[in-house]
């Protein structure tokens, strides 16, 4: 590990969540969190966040269109 | 059976009847969350219905190509995000990048600044963000960016899947992926803190 050790642990943040770090990077996450306040609470933050982000961005399907759609049903190929 | 077979061109069309009524079935299941997607990825709710109604006209027209036991939610995702492409963004041909040099981090810092440091640990701490603003911030994000954030963060595809969908490879999705959640998250500071 090379430099900050929390510049390097921000780099891992995203792929950390999605879980698509390798082994070794995982450990190397895990390892800096374990002792760094500041990093860990920046994890947190954005697992909060996309919680979050994911709940004020889903927008119910509007009355009514459910039964256009049906009407839909049957349309043929050449139409 | 005491009925008689019916021959083989009925049994045909009747199997085909089923096939595709089934078809119909899985495809009006899913509505709600094509739609939840689609409406992210367009600026008005009338966009949106329009999107999800021409998506749902293409895909019974071309049920025949969906082939059964696939992923039908990508399937249709796909169909949507074409039209979406062929029908919107001609028109809007704003700048395809623009400079992200905020890292990830910044938001966080923000809050801290604002909110002090131990409130980052604080479960509520988001919500000193607007809903608002966070559906703002995502219409913000380049169109780019901003399909492949609904589709991995709103819609719940994976990276193969978005691939697949919006048909470039994995390692643009995940370019793209990072860049578009850095963008939102500046286009939040941005607006909830100022």
């Amino acid at each position: 590990m090379s430099g900050d050790p929390c510049d390097r642990c921000e780099e891992l943040l995203q792929d950390f969540l999605d879980r698509t770090l390798t082994d070794a990077e995982w450990r190397e996450a895990e390892g800096h969190l374990a002792g760094c306040d500041y990093c860990s609470r920046r994890y947190r933050f954005e697992e909060s966040l996309r919680k979050y982000v994911r709940t004020s961005a889903v927008e119910r399907m509007p009355p009514g269109l459910m039964a256009k759609l049906d009407e839909l049903r049957g349309l043929d190929a050449t139409a | 059976m005491s009925e008689p077979e019916p021959d083989t061109e009925a049994r045909r069309i009747a199997t085909q009847a089923r096939d595709r009524a089934r078809f119909e079935e899985e495809a009006l299941s899913l509505a709600d969350q094509v739609y939840r997607v689609a409406r992210r990825l367009v600026g008005s709710r009338e966009e949106a219905e329009d999107l999800v109604q021409e998506t749902y006209a293409r895909a019974f027209r071309s049920w025949r190509s969906y082939t059964p036991g696939t992923n039908m939610r990508a399937w249709l995702l796909r169909i949507l995000t074409n039209l979406n492409v062929d029908r919107g963004r001609k028109i809007q041909r704003t700048p395809q990048t623009q400079p992200l040099e905020e890292s990830d981090y910044y938001l966080a810092n923000k809050m801290a600044s604002a909110a002090g440091e131990e409130a980052l640990e604080t479960d509520d701490v988001v919500e000193r963000l607007s809903q608002d603003s966070v559906v703002k911030a995502l219409s913000e994000i380049p169109p780019q960016f901003r399909d492949v954030v609904v589709l991995v963060d709103i819609g719940d595809f994976t990276y193969a899947d978005a691939a697949q969908i919006l048909d470039v490879p994995i390692g643009t999705v995940m370019s793209r992926l990072h860049r578009g959640r850095r963008a939102l998250k500046q286009h939040l500071a941005e607006e909830a803190l100022t």
